[in-house]
């Protein structure tokens, strides 16, 4: 049942009771996102319908085409900037051509999911906590249950699904932009032939670290729709409580983001 | 038909509800009237299960709709209708789109038969031109009416209505208060109507109880209603203009 009804508590005494409050809070609703995402996986029986089929491809244009834009120019000047830092320090040893390998390995293993991430993140992220937290107060979220219009079916799982598929295409996508940028800043900045940077930039990656890059953007886009729809269905109190559930989900997105990223390179590298 | 027992509701940290006993009978239209806050939408959602009482039962004739779960609560649903305070229509579909949304994934009925029932409850709220238009695009009046025709394309056996007339002017809110005494008499329906107009809840009830507090204060038919000798009825009447001697005629 995803109409919550308001938990209540005594305030808080001290700061050991505020500290055990927020402690719990963070226990409570991460438990409940878990189980909402649990949902949604099982809705995935529905996942070939005609009607799911239509607003997963709706969600996947307005999740990710429409966010190709600011993924270009991100991309292109991450890469960019990595050459450049790198390459700067490197050209002191006359190493300079190493730019392609430093550029490639460490976009596709983290600045590609990383900056695709909280692009995502703060944008459709925060989008879909808006709509979802709108729809929760006005009432939209109880009319949907009351028709037996499972929420999670008709509103999560198609943004999970479409998300789930797109941040990773967006992640490999900006790999290669940011492999292109690095590839010019190193052609007009540094004087490093295009060959011998694509020569190198290939030379030294491995299937793993796409695979691996992958596996993490598409773990971010989960985190981003999982999170975004939780804290929308939490939404109380009207237009503001809405401009919290958005808050906090950029800011929540963004941690887990950051410690998800971690954990991932931890298992996979270590 | 719908039974409350001792409800009792805590919200907030305030007890919203404090022991609601409450007997809808068939076919009839209660009309539950108090003043704004008193807990009138929350008894409203107690009934299809949108708030579980922290006491207390909630019966549709004998099942307890507060305590049901999955499919039962699905079958139990289905026989209502809620006609929602703000609407509550998806504003990235149209209105016929809206109409039809419940019809079409329930997916029992072909397109063509979804198309003629929804023009159907449309023209009986005097939406159907208006079909193809969306939620932001047309009034708040016209709006309520569209979230009525959604609330009643699956013939439902009972229909909730929460404050149907508020925020509208005075001819749309006597246009939605014949709407639902049409769906009374002519398709048997029963009905719960959630109002704080006193004009509506006189001209449109069997009997109308009064919320206040936390409890049901007051129960009556109309006309006992507006002669009740009871302090809170009474400053609940007159801040309306309806006094003792005029009595409402419907
Ligand atoms: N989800 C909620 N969380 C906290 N308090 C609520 C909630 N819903 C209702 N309340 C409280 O319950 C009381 C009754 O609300 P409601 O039933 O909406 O009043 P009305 O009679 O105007 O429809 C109000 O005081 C409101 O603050
Ligand atoms: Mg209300």
């Amino acid at each position: 049942m995803i109409t919550r009804e308001p938990r209540y508590q005594l305030p808080a005494r001290g700061p050991a009771g505020h500290l055990g409050r927020h402690m719990l809070a963070l226990v409570g609703n991460s438990g409940r996102a878990v189980i909402m995402l649990g949902e949604a996986i099982w809705c995935l029986r529905y996942v070939f319908t005609r009607r799911s089929r239509q607003a997963i491809v709706t969600q996947m244009y307005v999740g990710g085409i429409k966010s190709l834009g600011v993924i270009t120019v991100v991309a292109a000047f991450t890469g960019m900037i990595l050459a450049l830092q790198t390459g700067l320090e490197m050209r002191r040893f006359g190493q300079e051509v190493y730019i392609g390998a430093a550029v490639m390995v460490s976009m596709l293993r983290e600045m590609g999911p990383f900056m695709t991430g909280l692009i995502l993140a703060a944008s459709v992220g925060a989008a879909i906590a808006a709509q979802m937290g709108t729809m929760t107060v006005s009432e939209e979220i109880a009319a949907l249950e009351v028709m037996s219009i499972n929420p999670v079916r008709f509103l999560v799982m198609p943004r999970l699904v479409a998300l789930a598929v797109m941040t990773p295409l967006l992640s490999f996508y900006s790999c290669i932009l940011g492999v292109i940028g690095g590839g010019v800043v190193g052609l007009t900045q540094l004087g490093v032939p295009w060959g011998a940077y694509v020569d190198n930039a290939t030379r030294f990656v491995e299937n793993k670290d796409l695979y691996v890059g992958m596996l993490k953007a598409f773990l971010f886009g989960i985190l981003i729709v999982t999170i975004a729809c939780h804290q929308g269905f939490s939404a109380t109190q009207g237009a503001v409580g809405v401009g919290n559930a958005t808050r906090r989900t950029v800011i929540v997105c963004f941690l887990s983001i950051l410690i998800c990223g971690y954990i991932v390179t931890r298992v996979f590298y270590v | 038909m719908i039974r409350m027992e001792g409800v009792r509701k805590w919200l907030g940290g305030k007890l919203v509800l404090d022991g609601i006993d409450l007997e809808i009978r068939r076919g009839e239209t209660l009309v539950i009237v108090g003043p704004s806050g008193t807990g009138k939408s929350v008894t409203l959602r107690h009934m299809v299960r949108l708030m579980t009482p922290d006491d207390g039962r909630v019966w549709i004739e004998n099942e307890v709709v507060s305590e049901a779960h999955g499919t039962a609560l699905e079958r139990l649903r289905r026989r209502f209708g809620v006609l929602f305070q703000s609407g509550a229509l998806l504003e990235w579909l149209t209105v016929g789109e809206n109409v039809a949304l419940r019809l079409r994934e329930e997916g029992r009925l072909t397109e063509a038969e979804i198309e003629r029932r929804v023009m159907e409850k449309l023209d009986l709220v005097g939406l159907g031109p208006d079909c193809n238009k969306f939620p932001s695009e047309i009034s708040g009046g016209m709006r309520k009416r569209a979230a009525l025709a959604r609330a009643i394309v699956h013939q439902p056996e009972i229909i909730l209505y929460d404050e149907p007339t508020s925020g509208l002017d005075p001819v749309s809110s006597r246009t939605i208060d014949a709407l639902i005494k049409t769906m009374n008499r002519e398709l048997g329906v029963t009905s719960v109507v959630v109002t704080h107009d006193l004009h509506s809840a006189l001209s449109i009830g069997n009997r109308i109880a009064m919320l206040f507090n936390g409890h049901i204060v007051a129960m009556a038919g109309p006309d006992d209603f507006i002669r009740s000798e009871q302090p809170v009825v009474r400053q609940f009447l007159e801040a309306q203009f309806i006094t003792r001697k005029g009595a409402w005629e419907h």
